[in-house]
């Protein structure tokens, strides 16, 4: 008798069961009833400290984004109800790509329904099963989905190590194919930033490709906020910029730019791009007014650097285990699953709202409990998470 | 020289009983995911070891038809040769 569709789920079953067994709520279904304002949100009924969105600059409530998303709702709809290929671009796409490309600094830009999208969509239309990969080998997911539906073969590096990224490339100067090497600017689970300036005298020695996520960093880092490429001074040599909207930004979407011509080549051949719904008007109006705000309010960014400079410190003084980089997201390591379930349970019912992220989607097996940082933050609301975790972590004797 | 696939699996073997959660019975037969209990990225880290070793580097595709200690010996041995 052939097998029943679940029946490979029968190891994920019997953990979920034993994390649900152990965890007074479900950590995957936590539900935001409404948010106040970008910091605050009422989970369980109660106003909770939010230190676990990606809303990093608080733009996802901003006021010139919501006014241009209720213009651009009543005057065009809210749709666009299929893919720029086949049923059309809007002027509004236009308008983004090239605000973005201008942003940038870069000859073109393409934008994606989600910044899911753009990674997938980019790597899938630069190499294909002749060519190879060079991955970070903490990747986001999205960057290993791309891999896949590419079809080229992966190679990892160890995290963050251009000496190893070397090495690999160095064993394939001889191959045929095409080569790229793909990195991020800060990683999402545990706010490491790349040295991306070391990357690219890798890239240089070799003369590979770079591409490079900017996700978590674009808005955050770089005295224009245009990411940790910015930041170390060697945007020029970055091929590949991709990014989401979904973060600093506040809205979703993502986006590719490049100084490549053959852009519109890339449009053609990516199917994420081309088989999908384009964006909906208020979503692009909302983006382009948030583009604004990033170019217009730079306090926004400096705050942001305070506050989580605040955190990090806070952290610290008790006695946490956190990463070493000052960036917008602080991950707490923990040394085992109940003791981080149990951790997390707490923060909540004291009012704190952090992401639990358990492995194998932590880098090193051990459990984190993610943070992250808004310029919306006041120092009371900081020094308030700071406080909780340092009383729950001296009552479960971790400090 | 180019090392054997017995070599490289005794290599292998090595390796893995460095770690003391590794069952202390395995054999070339043994199947990384199921008896060793290695998640996906746990294969991934661990064959980043090999390759430092063994200097080469083994794409991920490779990975996915690999069950046994002895498919790893003989897919390493494989993409070392070409290498040579
Ligand atoms: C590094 C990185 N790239 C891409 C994405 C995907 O972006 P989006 O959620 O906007 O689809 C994320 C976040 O989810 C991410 O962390």
């Amino acid at each position: 008798m052939s097998a029943g569709l679940f029946d490979k789920y029968s190891s994920l079953k019997r953990n979920y069961d034993s994390l649900m067994a152990a965890s007074p709520r479900n950590p995957f279904g936590v539900v935001i009833e409404c948010p106040l304002s970008a910091t605050v949100g009422i989970i369980e009924g109660r106003e909770t400290l939010l230190f676990g969105t990606n809303n990093y600059l608080g733009l996802s409530q901003s006021k010139m984004a919501r006014d241009a998303a209720i213009h651009t709702a009543e005057t065009m709809g809210v749709g666009t109800t299929g893919s720029r290929i086949a049923n059309g671009t809007f002027g509004l796409h236009q308008k983004l790509e090239q605000a973005l490309a201008g942003v940038f600094h870069k000859k073109h830009a393409m934008v994606f329904s989600t910044g899911y999208q753009a990674n997938l969509g980019t790597i899938s239309a630069l190499v294909n099963k002749d060519d190879t990969l060079f991955l970070d080998a903490d990747s986001h997911a999205s960057i290993y989905d791309g891999a896949r539906l590419s079809g080229a073969q992966v190679i990892r590096f160890r995290h963050n190590d251009p000496v190893d990224l070397e090495k690999r490339i160095a064993r394939t100067d001889k191959t045929p194919g095409a080569r790229l090497i793909i990195a991020e600017g800060i990683y999402s689970m545990t706010g490491n930033i790349a040295p991306l300036d070391k990357f690219v005298e890798v890239k240089k020695r070799h003369n590979v490709p770079l591409m490079v996520d900017e996700a978590h960093s674009f808005g955050v880092l770089g005295d224009h906020g245009r990411g940790v490429a910015e930041m170390q001074g060697c945007e020029k040599d970055i091929d590949f910029i991709v990014g989401t909207f979904s973060k600093s930004l506040g809205t979703v979407g993502g986006y590719c730019v490049t100084d490549h011509d053959e852009i519109d080549l890339m449009r053609l051949c990516s199917r994420p791009y081309m088989f999908t719904a384009s964006l909906p008007p208020e979503i692009i109006a909302a983006t382009l007014a948030a583009l604004e705000e990033i170019k217009n309010r730079p306090e926004l960014r400096q705050k942001l650097q305070d506050n989580a400079a605040r955190l990090h410190h806070g952290f610290k003084s008790v006695g946490l285990n956190t990463s070493n980089f000052i960036s917008p997201v602080i991950a707490v390591t923990l040394e085992n699953i109940p003791q981080a379930i149990t951790f997390w349970n707490a923060l909540l019912d004291a009012g704190v709202y952090v992401n639990l992220s358990l492995p194998p989607a932590t880098p090193d097996n051990r459990p984190l409990l993610r943070c992250s940082v808004m310029a919306a933050h006041s120092t009371e609301e900081i020094d308030q998470a700071v406080e909780t975790f340092g009383v729950i972590a001296k009552k479960l004797n971790l400090v | 020289m180019t090392d054997s696939v017995a070599d490289i699996s005794h290599l292998i073997l090595q390796k893995l009983l460095e770690n003391p959660k590794v069952p202390r019975d395995i054999s070339g037969d043994s199947r990384i995911v199921e008896d060793l209990a290695f998640d996906s990225l746990a294969v991934m880290n661990f064959v980043m070891e090999i390759e430092d070793t063994l200097d080469v580097s083994v794409p991920l595709d490779k990975l996915a038809d690999i069950r046994t200690i002895n498919d790893l010996a003989v897919c390493l041995h494989g993409i070392k040769a070409e290498q040579a």
